[in-house]
């Protein structure tokens, strides 16, 4: 079993290899006929660009994307600059009309343009062994996976909880194991968000995928949905094998599965296969910050009968289905069920959830982190909105572009993913989560103050061995609740039931009930009989 | 300032101590020898495994007791002066007191047996004993056998820390069943199927004679009593109970027995002198308790309870309906009231067990008036808070089997197994009983 497993890790860390060393293959060349097909829609007018395309780009071999992508930022970045000069130049000299002209040639998005002209150029070996290269690295690290994983059907022994060794190993604990996944994790994220360009390798690879899908080749969006899928299902048949004794962690489970495949991806693909503006439909505003920028109100209005049912949707999923829920079964319906961040870090991240900080100065620090997000997602969703329908471009002396770039930027890409998936190895799954998410803010303060969701503790059974704690994933001190007798009421609990799932005592159980005494502070622990109207006699009497 | 000493930070030293800090002002000096810090001694198995580090183990942040102004000192008391209220330190320093706590709690019971201070011969109860296990059991390259002396809830925790490293246990039994001095026969034997299931060499009804030396101070061998079986291993856990941790008392004039004599009001025969935890006698048992109360909660409980006689609010200890719970390996057990081994007069049990023998329930009730007298459970989770209501309630246990639903604590979308429970308990006593589906008004009533 053992060498099953070891040789499993040992296919999995070559598909690894492979996909990484994908990067660095393939030739690029750009006929001269791509180039100006290119320019022509695009619509690049810079006279400078045109030539350096034509000139240094176009028929010269390169020899892997990283090369060619450099080329055409140069290129882009040279004409960028000429003009800069150029605007500097008449702004001396006071010459507004001529300095107003030159904004016209200049390149703002030099990371989609280079992408798309590298999709486009893409030859040789990556482009020509699509099928191969997919064995090779998604065939081969998903059957690397599994071979290392099935395996602990009989290896963990009987169904029961078993995080032996977690603290003994260096992937768990952070060691140098975790600190390595981290880097690759952080630099995957960061090329994903900004270069694609580098990583254009991928997404030939999954091309014949994405156009039996969707009938288009795959963007680096889709290899982040396709790996998020194969990554979700492959490590959630490790949470079925380490939770098979647990009913609850086996429906969850299921249940973030079921949305990702079939609500993130597979819905939103079939869309744009039949040319609706894709969406998913259970991502609820203000996690899907952008659902009221411009362009996508615009896509939506634009976009006839079902792009206005989603707008209706996305709003009522906000303002009435979220709240709703959360009265009814906790924020965990949606963070531990149906969200795909939740739904990542409860599979990928599940072996990394003892790594969040309990400290009470985390938990200070989360409340105003996360709660500033929630804020600010608003401010940013208000400014739009009013600029939308106003025409003006900023709001209360705030730049619309501004802060949604601004948002975009470092909620969107920089702690959404960078921080919030790169950084599960060393500060635990949910991070994003727990100091991030603004759809979490807003579910937890419903959770905290308007429903029937609670952790019961077990009378005086509990005996603070601090299982609970160490394992939740929000970094919720349970165990400081669970041996006073109280039960846990916090925003943050996302309902994972793993606090219960470790318990040794049966001290923790999830569940809805009614709000007349779902917070039990109490003064003496259950099993203490003394007399409580007595003791509030005298409590009087001394006072 | 009234100044409270107390000696030991176990869960009975630090209850006490948060408590006289929320109803005082009073001076509050912690002592004790083992760590720091207050950790939960329950958790130690937890560490050796690997499900957590040490620290946490510790409930509260380091910065609470000086947020809280309760000092910490180390160091190890080696005499109580009861004339002038000083305590002796190993260290020759000396502490003076107005109010005293003694919380030592317990140490692992060794009984002469030849060699059993041997290295590799070891209990399991504070920081330093883990510790010392993990040198003497990294691996089984080091330890390639041990052998576990007393069928105790230690002594399988233990058994299980082991196993995690791969080390072949051999776990010697006095009893003909585990634990079978506690449990009933149905229970002790689910467990004793359970502890070999994950192959540990149990072995029942036999006692140890001696641990053999090898040479050089380390454990090379133990035999056994009863058949002379010598059983080659480099650790011997002794895990035959524990006593209270008195020894240091015994030139002062605290009374002793078994343990530090305290009254209800767990006052020893000195004045402001009083005991809690473990190392508390109580005169004469409480209920249907023992004098000495060697479990979690209670210390927790007196400490509680002290507390409060300290700040001016003379307070029992007044311990309610029985409750307690542990873990063998995989099965988790809960109990409330009393389920004796053995059925006392006038009891009955109805006992439940699952097909997959992993889950069981034990019921003893009054045969004549029918009145439910205390429940084990294994592998399915119940109330507390419903089974004392039941026990305060005095109700039957037609009562209790009807309304069995309401005290189920299992996560959710876990098989529930009340109408098989009671489908049995129809046909063994020819009733026609049925289940009541859950009930939040009951639950909350
Ligand atoms: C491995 C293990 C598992 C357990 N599991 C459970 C369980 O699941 N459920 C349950 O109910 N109970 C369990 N127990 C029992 C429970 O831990 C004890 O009942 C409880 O810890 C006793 O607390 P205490 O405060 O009375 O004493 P302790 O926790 O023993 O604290 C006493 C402290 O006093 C210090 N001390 C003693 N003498 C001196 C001195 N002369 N000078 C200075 N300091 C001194 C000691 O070093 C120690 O730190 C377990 C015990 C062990 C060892
Ligand atoms: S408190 Fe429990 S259920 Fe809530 S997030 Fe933490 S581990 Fe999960
Ligand atoms: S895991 Fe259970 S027993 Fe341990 S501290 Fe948490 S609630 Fe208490």
């Amino acid at each position: 079993m053992k060498a099953i497993k070891y040789t499993g890790l040992a296919i999995f860390i070559a598909a690894l290899s492979i996909f990484t060393a994908t990067l660095f293959l393939g030739d690029f060349k750009a006929s001269k006929s791509t180039i100006n097909e290119f320019i022509e829609t695009k619509g690049i007018k810079s006279e400078l660009l045109k030539k350096e395309l034509l000139t240094v780009i176009s028929d010269t071999k390169f020899n892997n994307s990283i090369a060619f992508s450099s080329a055409i930022k140069t290129a882009i970045n040279k004409s960028n600059s000429y003009y800069d000069a150029l605007i500097e130049k008449y702004d001396s000299e006071k010459n507004w009309d001529k300095k107003g002209e030159q904004f016209q040639y200049k390149v703002s998005n030099v990371g989609g343009i280079t992408y798309d002209l590298a999709k486009k150029s893409g030859k040789g070996f990556v482009v020509e062994n699509r099928g191969l290269l997919w064995w090779l690295t998604f065939g081969m690290g998903i059957i690397g996976a599994l071979l290392f994983i099935l395996p602990n059907l009989i290896l963990l022994g009987k169904p029961g909880i078993k995080n032996d060794h977690i603290y003994h190993n260096a992937a768990t604990s952070r060691g140098w194991i975790a600190w390595g996944v981290m880097i690759y994790l952080v630099i995957f994220y960061l090329l994903l968000y900004f270069a694609p360009y580098y990583v254009v390798n991928w997404t030939f690879i999954l091309d014949p995928i994405s156009k039996a899908l969707n009938g288009g080749p795959a963007s680096q969006w889709f290899v982040y949905g396709f790996l998020y899928c194969v990554i979700m299902i492959v490590m959630g048949v490790r949470m079925y094998i380490k939770y098979r004794h647990n009913k609850y962690q086996i429906m969850r489970t299921t249940s973030v599965l079921f949305f990702q495949i079939v609500f993130a991806f597979l819905i939103p693909e079939i869309m744009t296969s039949l040319s609706m503006p894709g969406y998913d439909f259970k991502n609820a505003f203000p996690l899907d910050y952008d659902f009221f920028f411009e362009w996508n109100l615009k896509s939506l209005t634009s976009s006839g009968g079902i792009g206005l049912f989603i707008l209706v949707w996305g709003i009522v999923l906000t303002l009435v289905v979220v709240p709703l829920m959360v009265y009814f079964f906790g924020k965990r319906w949606y963070c531990s069920w149906v969200c795909g961040c939740g739904g990542l870090a409860e599979t990928l991240g599940d072996p990394y959830r003892q790594n969040s900080n309990k400290s009470l100065l985390a938990w200070k620090t989360e409340r105003w982190i996360i709660h500033g997000v929630l804020a600010l997602s608003l401010i940013m969703t208000l400014v739009t909105l009013y600029c939308y329908f106003s025409g003006a471009d900023s709001f209360i002396g705030i730049k619309s572009q501004w802060i949604k770039d601004t948002y975009s930027f470092f909620i969107g890409a920089w702690f959404a993913g960078v921080i919030g998936t790169g950084f599960y190895p060393i500060f635990g799954n949910r991070t994003w989560c727990r100091f991030g998410c603004p759809l979490a803010a807003y579910l937890g303060l419903v959770q905290r103050f308007k429903s029937r969701f609670r952790i019961t503790t077990n009378g005086g059974q509990c005996i603070s061995c601090g299982n609970c704690s160490t394992y939740c994933e929000q970094g919720i001190d349970v165990r400081a609740y669970a041996q006073k007798g109280e039960n846990i009421v916090r925003s943050s609990c996302v309902g994972c039931g793993i606090c219960s799932a470790v318990c040794p005592r049966g001290v923790l159980k999830l569940e809805n009930g009614p709000e007349e005494g779902r917070i039990n502070p109490t003064e003496v622990l259950l099993g203490n009989d003394v007399d409580l109207i007595e003791l509030a006699k005298q409590n009087r009497k001394a006072s | 300032m009234e100044h409270v000493v107390i000696i030991g930070n176990g869960i009975s030293g630090i209850t006490a101590a948060r408590h006289i800090r929320k109803l005082s002002d009073k001076k509050i000096t912690v002592v004790s020898t083992e760590t720091d810090y207050f950790f939960s001694r329950t958790a130690l198995m937890y560490v050796y495994m690997g499900h957590m580090k040490f620290e946490h183990t510790q409930p509260y942040e380091n910065w609470f007791w000086k947020k809280n102004r309760i000092e910490l000192k180390k160091g190890f008391v080696q005499h109580v002066d009861t004339t002038t209220s000083s305590l002796h330190f190993s260290d020759n320093s000396i502490l003076n007191y107005d109010k005293l706590i003694i919380a030592t709690g317990s140490k692992p019971n060794k009984f002469g047996w030849p060699g059993q201070d041997l290295n590799g011969a070891q209990g399991l109860y504070s920081k330093q004993d883990l510790d010392m296990l993990e040198k003497n059991a990294p691996n089984n390259k080091v330890c390639k056998r041990a052998v576990i002396v007393g069928g105790g809830l230690i002594g399988i925790e233990m058994a299980e820390m082991l196993l995690t490293r791969d080390i072949p246990v051999t776990f010697l039994v006095r009893e003909d069943s585990f634990w079978n001095g506690v449990l009933p026969a149905g229970e002790s034997d689910m467990i004793n199927r359970h502890i070999r299931e994950h192959h540990i060499d149990l072995r029942l009804g036999v006692n140890l004679k001696e641990i053999k030396d090898d040479g050089n101070g380390n454990v090379k061998s133990i035999v056994i009593a009863e058949t002379g079986e010598e059983i080659e291993c480099n650790v011997v856990g002794l895990t035959a109970g524990v006593s209270p941790n008195i020894d240091f008392l015994k030139e002062s004039a605290i009374e002793t027995g078994r343990g530090i004599k305290v009254n209800r009001f767990l006052e020893t025969n000195i004045k402001n002198v009083y005991a809690i935890g473990d190392c508390a006698e109580q005169h004469e048992g409480i209920g249907q308790r023992r004098p000495i109360e060697a479990v979690w909660y209670t210390g927790r409980m007196m400490g509680e309870a002290l507390a409060r006689t300290i700040c001016g609010t003379p307070t029992k200890y007044n311990p309610g309906h029985w409750f307690n719970s542990a873990k063998f390996l995989d099965i988790e057990y809960q109990t409330y009231g009393w389920v004796w081994a053995q059925p006392k007069d006038g009891e009955t049990n109805f006992y439940w067990e699952h097909a997959d023998g992993n889950k069981c329930i034990n019921i003893n009730f009054n045969k004549n008036t029918n009145k439910f007298i205390g429940i084990n459970t294994f592998g399915i989770r119940m109330r507390h808070e419903i089974f004392d209501r039941w026990l305060t309630q005095e109700q039957t246990v037609d009562h209790v089997l009807t309304h069995l639903k309401d005290a189920n604590f299992d996560p959710e979308f876990y098989s529930q197994y009340e109408k098989e429970i009671v489908a049995k308990y129809n046909s063994e006593n020819n009733k026609q009983l049925k289940v009541k589906s859950k009930s939040w008004k009951r639950i909350f009533a």
